[in-house]
């Protein structure tokens, strides 16, 4: 089965977020950046089938600047065959350029799986993944928490509201990956050395013009200081008439 | 999940290293924080080392991992000091298992032993599946290790060790010993497997320092072994003392990250902690301890990664690793000892991790030459005159 990762450098989660000085996007400078979190259990799954299968390639692909080579030899360092940036300068925020680009891409390689994480933990757009099965005309699975394969058939068990979903699909498609599907590699050393050997193509990305644009960034309003209002239980009512009169929550 | 930690490089050291080097230090710190840091204060407790845990080390290939060949990953010395420090930021007894295993055990039978003695320890100790230790010092002869008692007698196509070492770190839960042992005057390495009649490793118990690691005597009474055990290529006091540089290039990392840690949770502590109305690191007397500590752990960065390239120049002498072992194991006590200070009595619990590098520290300090003998091996290369004979 040849498989394709799609994965996307994000920013640390315990990075400190600047605004830059356009109002519209992230002051880089200073921020650290990491390959989005989800996309670790998409690497992991492709590498698990690819290991069930016996045969098969696991190839990563990223849309981004030279930058995002750094996450990619992380990928093939743990085991990835191959590694593809598309690479553009701007900022892609759109789910539906990336998708475009990316399914731009897949068809020009033999693909029969891409794997994806759920989300970019940088916009939370959740829409790559579907609108890249619809592009590529794959049957789309998101948000899979236990993916099984057996006689070419995947058996997919998604989360919903209250209850647990279980459906099956055949290639091609696209699954999108979510917390739980199983427990990330670390990279071993030697494969780290390995990676400088392995393919890192580069091409350039063919975006469409963005179907959105970003007005404004900004950051979430300072906490306001806490109120104390008294302690022990002599402090109650007051925080009660507080909750019913001040906050409206009771 | 991972842990808070966050490394200084105050002097961007890390364009010092490639790309690899960084990209193989990240994988132990993510492995540090994520599977090592949520069990050490109870192993340290108890007085375990997390055994569980040493299949992993294998398979992200740590053991052994500056040598090559037999499975072992063929690191840069950059890279495997990288590990240690990475390694000794969760705790020395870490370090201490790797150090042991790949330093300690692995290098002498990679580099003195015979191609069947390599092929039958060294996949199965990069691995983590054998277990090593090292017996070198003994009750009585701790600095002055040429002084052992530890005797091995030919007998046919055998060798009978009788004696006993001490200290020894990995001895009661190692399945394979390189003991060195007088041969008719000369020292000589020899391999013991775990199970041998009349070898036995027994613990050392109630100790305040290095508690999640074992440490332990072992036990030599009339213990035979093939005359093929023997390490062949090597004799003399030049065979362990080998090993020992190895294994201090290894500590001169090691304990960066001990004071690393210290660092960085002094300096988060600081930020949090109020008195008068401040957070405390607004005193200028603690952000005196906070420069302190900051200004050794750079200069100990850059010392530790010159150490690096003289090695893997090939011009990196014993009298270097001294400098380097001796400085970053004080640098890093001093660190913890103004850390605690500056956590005040909460740094006196388990709740944080100071006290336990500070104690573990104090054996980091003394093992594998202590201070003062480093300073004497230094000064003897400066003055050329020997104070240590």
């Amino acid at each position: 089965m040849d498989i394709v990762v799609c994965i996307k450098r994000v920013p640390a989660t315990d990075t400190t977020i600047k605004i830059a000085a356009d109002g519209k996007s992230i002051e880089p400078a200073g921020v650290s950046f990491e390959l989005n979190a989800y996309d670790e259990f998409a690497l992991e799954q492709a590498l698990r089938i690819k290991e069930q299968l016996g045969s098969g390639t696991v190839t990563v692909v990223t849309i981004g600047s030279k930058d995002a080579q750094k996450e990619l030899r992380d990928t093939l360092a743990r085991g990835a065959d191959k590694a593809v940036l598309l690479t553009t300068d701007q900022w892609v925020f759109d789910g539906a350029s990336t998708a475009a680009a990316l399914a731009a891409w897949i068809k020009s390689v033999p693909c029969n799986l891409v794997l994806c994480g759920r989300q970019a933990v940088d916009s939370d757009n959740n829409q790559l993944p579907a609108n890249l099965a619809a592009r590529l005309g794959f049957a789309c699975v998101t948000e899979v928490a236990k993916l099984e394969l057996a006689d070419g058939t995947f058996t997919a068990e998604r989360d919903i509201e209250g209850a647990r979903e279980v459906v099956t699909c055949k290639t091609p498609a696209v699954i999108s990956c979510q917390k739980g599907l199983n427990e990330p590699r670390y990279a071993n050393l030697k494969g780290i050395m390995a990676a400088k050997k392995k393919p890192l193509e580069e091409a350039a990305a063919s975006l469409p013009a963005p179907a959105l644009e970003i007005v404004s960034l900004t950051l979430p309003p300072a906490r306001a200081a806490g109120k104390i209002l008294g302690t022990g239980v002599d402090a109650v009512p007051a925080l009660i008439a507080a909750l019913r009169d001040e906050a409206k929550v009771l | 999940m991972s842990d808070l930690y966050k490394a200084l490089d105050f002097f961007n050291v890390d364009e010092l290293y490639s790309d690899e080097e960084r990209m193989i230090r990240d994988t132990v710190r993510s492995w540090v924080s994520d599977r090592f840091m949520p069990v050490i204060e109870e192993h340290n407790r108890a007085a375990t080392f997390p055994s569980h845990l040493i299949p992993e080390l294998g398979e992200m290939g740590v053991y052994g991992a500056s040598l090559t060949g037999y499975g072992c990953a063929g690191l840069s010395p950059i890279a495997s000091g990288l590990i240690c420090t990475e390694l000794e930021r969760g705790d020395s007894g870490l370090r201490s298992f790797v150090s042991v295993q790949g330093s300690l055990c692995m290098f002498p039978i990679w580099a003195y032993g015979s191609e069947e003695q390599k092929q039958r320890y060294l996949p199965k100790m990069a691995q983590g599946k054998l277990i090593g230790c090292f017996g070198l010092t003994e009750a009585d002869f701790g600095s002055n290790p040429g002084g052992m008692l530890t005797k091995a007698v030919k007998d046919g196509a055998h060798y009978v060790l009788n004696g006993s070492k001490y200290w020894i770190t990995n001895g009661s839960v190692a399945d394979v010993a390189v003991v060195w042992a007088k041969l008719e005057g000369t020292i000589r390495g020899f391999l013991v497997d775990k199970g041998t009649k009349g070898f036995q490793g027994k613990g050392i118990k109630n100790k305040f320092s290095l508690r999640a690691s074992d440490t332990s005597e072992l036990v030599l009474e009339d213990v035979r072994i093939p005359a093929s055990q023997m390490l062949p290529n090597i004799e003399g006091i030049k065979g362990p003392l080998s090993c020992l540089t190895q294994a201090r290039y290894g500590i001169a990392f090691g304990a960066i990250g001990a004071a690393q840690a210290a660092f960085d949770e002094a300096c988060r502590y600081s930020k949090m902690r109020i008195q008068f109305d401040k957070p405390i690191a607004r005193f200028q007397l603690v952000q005196n301890k906070l420069v302190w500590m900051a200004s050794e752990i750079t200069k100990a960065q850059l010392m530790c990664w010159k150490l690096g390239k003289m090695k893997e120049a090939g011009t990196m002498q014993h009298f270097h690793v001294s400098m380097a072992k001796r400085n970053s194991c004080w640098m890093a006590l001093e660190c913890c000892r103004l850390g605690r200070d500056i956590l005040g009595a909460n740094g006196i619990t388990d709740e944080y991790q100071m006290m336990r590098h500070m104690c573990n520290l104090e054996s980091v300090i003394t093992y594998e030459g202590t201070h003062d003998i480093h300073g004497l091996i230094i000064g003897r290369q400066l003055t050329g005159e020997d104070a240590i004979l």
